[in-house]
C-alpha cells in the first residue's frame, strides 16, 4: 500500500534572475513500512526530495501525497501542525538544542501534543528507553559523544509516533562504530516498529540497509 | 504550545558574556530613569510632606509663594476670629502668623553665598507644625532677637552652631537651638519671632496666616466666609497640603521632563544593544530555529520565544537599575526652589509606582529592541536555516 505517492513534482530555486532547476518532473511511491535509501551526488536533489516529502518545503509544481494528504495544498499553519503529528526528523548533524537536556530535546516535540506531562514523560522515558539513552536523559547534548546525540535525535523523532521518518545523511557525522550503531537502530525501527523511513545517504553501508534505493541525478530520478 | 522558558532562559545563561552586557546597559537606563523620577518625587514629597491635611494657608491672591504675598494685619484679624479655626487646650486659636524673608549665608563647602529662607512664627507654630522637633538647645523666646536653625542648614552653612550669632535684618540674632523637619520643606528654614522680624526686615505685613481647621470639612465654609468679606477678598485660602504641593510642581515638572528627554536618548542606546544581542541571538541559534520549525513549532512560536528573551533581559535589567537607584535614597541635595529662591534641600524617595513606571520602561526598551529580531528569527526559511553554518 502506498503512503508516499510523488506525481510530477519539480522543483527550481531563483538566484537573483536566474532559474536553477533541482528536480525535474520527479514521479514515485513509497509503501507504507518501507525502508527507502536515496543516493546521488552532492547537489543531485535528494535533499530537497526530502524536505518536499517532509513538508519543509514546496515544490513549484506536482503534487505530494503523504497517508492521503496534499501535502502540497497545505496552508503554512496546517503543514506545521501535519509535520508535528506525521513527520520524525533526522538530521546530519542531529540539531539537539544544546541548552536542552536529552530528555528535554526528546519532549519538545510532544510540546505540540495534547498530551499531559505525565504521558509526556512516559513516551519520552520509552523513545529514550528504544535507543538505550535511557540512562543519559539529564545529560546536555555536549556532554554525549556523536553517536549518543544522533540517538537522542533519533528518539526526538519516533517520540511522536510519526507516519514516516525523513532521515538526512544519518551517519554522514560519525565514526564507523557510531554509524553501523545508528543504522542497526534504523533498521530495527524499521522491522520491529514498523515505521516508513526515508534516508538520504552517500554512504555504501548505511544505503544497504535500505530496501529499496533510489538514485537522483541532476534532478532525475533513475 | 509555545517553546518552553526553558528554552529562552537557558540561552540567556549560555550566552553570560552579551547578557550581562546588555543587562548592564539596560540597568544604567533604568537606573537613570528611575533617579530622575526619584528625584522630582523627593521635591514633591518634601514639600508636600511640609503641609498638613487639617492646616490652611492664606496667601495673597496671586501670590505663587509666600515671598511673594502681603497680607496686612486687619485681614489677618479677621482670618484669625473665623469660628472654624481650631482652639488651643488653653481657648487661644491655633493661628501662626508668619513672614517669610530671604537671607544670605556662606555655604561650608564652597563658601558662596546662598539664600536661605528665615521663617518669622507666632507662638502657636510648633502646635500647627507637629512634624518639627527640637533636637538640640531650646526654643527661641518670644519678644527677643534669638532664633532656631534647622539641622540641615546648619550642616550646610557655616556659623549656624548654638550660640553663635547670624547678622541679618540690620542687627545680630543669637541661636539657641536646632530642629529637625522630618523631611520637609522646613528643614531649609531658620525661625525666630515674627513680631521681631517684621520691624527687622522693614515690613509691615505678613506674608501668610496659617490656622488648623476645627474640622476638615470646614474649608469651603472658612473660603468662601473669607471670599464673601470686603477685608479678606484679596486672600486666598489653600488647604496647606495643597499648597505645598503646587510649590514643587515647577521644580519637579522641570525635573521630571528635562531627566526624561535625557533617558529618553539615553533609552536609544540601550534598545540598540538590546537589538544587537537579540540579533545575534538569532544569527547563532539559526539552525535550532529552522529545527523548531521543521518539528513543527509555528512562527508565532518562536516570535514569542525571542520576544520574551529580549523582555526577559530588560526585567532582569530593569530590576537591576532599580535596584541600583534605591541606594540613591540615602542620598541628600540641595539646589535653589524655584518658588522661593532659596536653598531647599531634599533626598531621592523611591515609591512603588516609580518602581512600577521604571519596570514598564525596562520592558518597553526590550519589546522595542527585540521585536525586529524576534520578526527575523519567525520570517527564516526552514530550508535556508537548516543549512545555515
Amino acid at each position: 500500500m502506498s503512503l508516499v505517492s510523488v506525481q510530477n513534482v519539480s522543483k527550481s530555486y531563483w538566484r537573483d534572475s536566474f532559474e536553477i532547476p533541482v528536480l525535474n518532473n520527479i514521479s514515485f511511491e513509497i509503501s507504507e513500512g518501507e525502508f527507502l535509501g536515496l543516493m546521488g551526488p552532492s547537489g543531485s536533489g535528494k535533499t530537497t526530495l526530502l524536505n518536499l516529502i517532509a513538508g519543509i518545503d514546496r515544490p513549484t509544481e506536482g503534487a505530494i501525497t503523504v497517508a492521503g494528504t496534499d501535502v502540497t495544498r497545505l496552508n503554512e499553519s496546517e503543514l506545521a501542525k501535519w509535520r508535528a503529528r506525521h513527520v520524525g526528523f533526522v538530521f546530519q548533524f542531529y540539531n539537539l538544542i544544546p541548552v536542552l537536556t536529552a530528555f528535554e530535546n526528546v519532549e519538545l516535540p510532544l510540546l505540540l501534543s495534547n498530551l499531559s506531562k505525565k504521558e509526556r514523560r512516559e513516551h519520552v522515558e520509552f523513545a529514550l528507553n528504544v535507543v538505550g539513552l535511557e540512562d543519559r536523559m539529564h545529560h546536555y547534548p555536549k556532554q554525549l559523544s556523536g553517536g549518543q546525540e544522533q540517538r537522542v535525535a533519533i528518539a526526538r523523532a519516533i517520540v511522536t509516533d510519526p507516519t514516516l521518518l525523513v532521515a538526512d545523511e544519518p551517519t554522514g557525522d560519525l565514526d564507523k562504530i557510531s554509524a553501523e550503531e545508528i543504522l542497526k537502530l534504523l533498521e530495527r525501527l524499521n522491522t520491529e516498529f514498523k515505521k516508513t523511513i526515508i534516508m538520504v545517504t552517500h554512504d555504501p553501508r548505511a544505503a544497504e540497509k535500505a530496501h529499496k534505493l533510489r538514485h537522483l541525478d541532476k534532478g532525475e530520478l533513475s | 504550545m509555545a517553546i518552553p522558558l526553558t528554552y529562552t532562559w537557558r540561552n540567556l545563561w549560555t550566552r553570560r558574556i552579551t547578557t550581562i552586557l546588555t543587562l548592564v546597559g539596560i540597568a544604567l537606563v533604568v537606573f537613570v530613569f528611575a533617579a530622575v523620577l526619584m528625584l522630582a518625587y523627593g521635591v514633591e514629597k518634601t514639600l508636600v510632606d511640609t503641609g498638613s491635611d487639617d492646616n490652611v494657608i492664606a496667601i495673597r491672591r496671586a501670590a505663587h509663594a509666600e515671598l511673594m504675598s502681603q497680607i496686612g494685619r486687619e485681614a489677618a484679624n479677621v482670618i484669625e476670629t473665623q469660628p472654624e479655626v481650631a482652639l488651643s487646650s488653653d481657648g487661644k486659636p491655633l493661628v501662626t502668623k508668619e513672614v517669610y524673608v530671604v537671607i544670605n549665608l556662606l555655604k561650608r563647602e564652597t563658601n558662596d553665598l546662598s539664600n536661605v529662607s528665615v521663617r518669622g512664627i507666632s507662638p502657636t507654630a510648633m502646635q500647627l507644625r507637629k512634624q518639627v522637633q527640637l533636637t538640640n538647645g531650646r526654643m527661641f523666646q518670644f519678644g527677643t532677637r534669638e532664633i532656631i536653625v534647622a539641622s540641615n542648614i546648619t550642616e550646610r552653612f557655616q556659623g549656624c552652631e548654638i550660640g553663635k550669632q547670624l547678622r541679618f535684618g540690620d542687627d545680630q540674632w543669637t541661636i539657641v537651638g536646632h530642629f529637625d523637619g522630618q523631611g520637609s520643606g522646613f528643614d531649609s528654614e531658620i525661625w525666630g519671632d515674627v513680631d521681631q522680624l517684621m520691624p527687622a526686615f522693614g515690613r509691615p505685613v505678613y506674608s501668610s496666616v496659617t490656622f488648623r481647621l476645627r474640622n476638615l470639612d470646614d474649608f469651603d465654609a472658612v473660603k468662601s466666609r473669607v471670599q464673601e468679606d470686603p477685608r479678606t477678598q484679596h486672600v486666598e485660602l489653600k488647604r496647606e497640603r495643597q499648597f505645598y504641593k503646587e510649590q514643587s510642581q515647577l521644580m519637579a515638572d522641570f525635573i521630571r521632563i528635562l531627566g526624561i528627554i535625557v533617558t529618553i536618548i539615553f533609552s536609544i542606546g540601550a534598545m540598540i544593544g538590546a537589538m544587537i544581542t537579540m540579533y545575534a541571538a538569532v544569527a547563532n541559534r539559526t539552525i535550532e530555529v529552522g529545527t523548531l520549525r521543521s518539528l513543527g513549532f509555528r512562527r508565532r512560536s518562536v516570535l514569542t520565544a525571542f520576544l520574551i528573551e529580549s523582555i526577559l533581559l530588560s526585567i532582569i535589567g530593569g530590576a537591576m537599575g532599580v535596584a541600583l537607584a534605591s541606594f540613591m535614597s540615602f542620598v541628600q541635595i540641595s539646589t535653589v526652589n524655584f518658588g522661593t529662591f532659596s536653598e531647599l534641600a531634599f533626598g531621592f524617595k523611591m515609591s512603588p509606582q516609580i518602581v512600577v513606571q521604571s519596570m514598564i520602561f525596562a520592558i518597553v526598551m526590550g519589546i522595542a529592541g527585540g521585536f525586529l529580531p524576534s520578526v527575523r528569527a519567525a520570517r527564516l526559511n526552514i530550508v535556508n536555516a537548516l543549512r545555515a553554518t
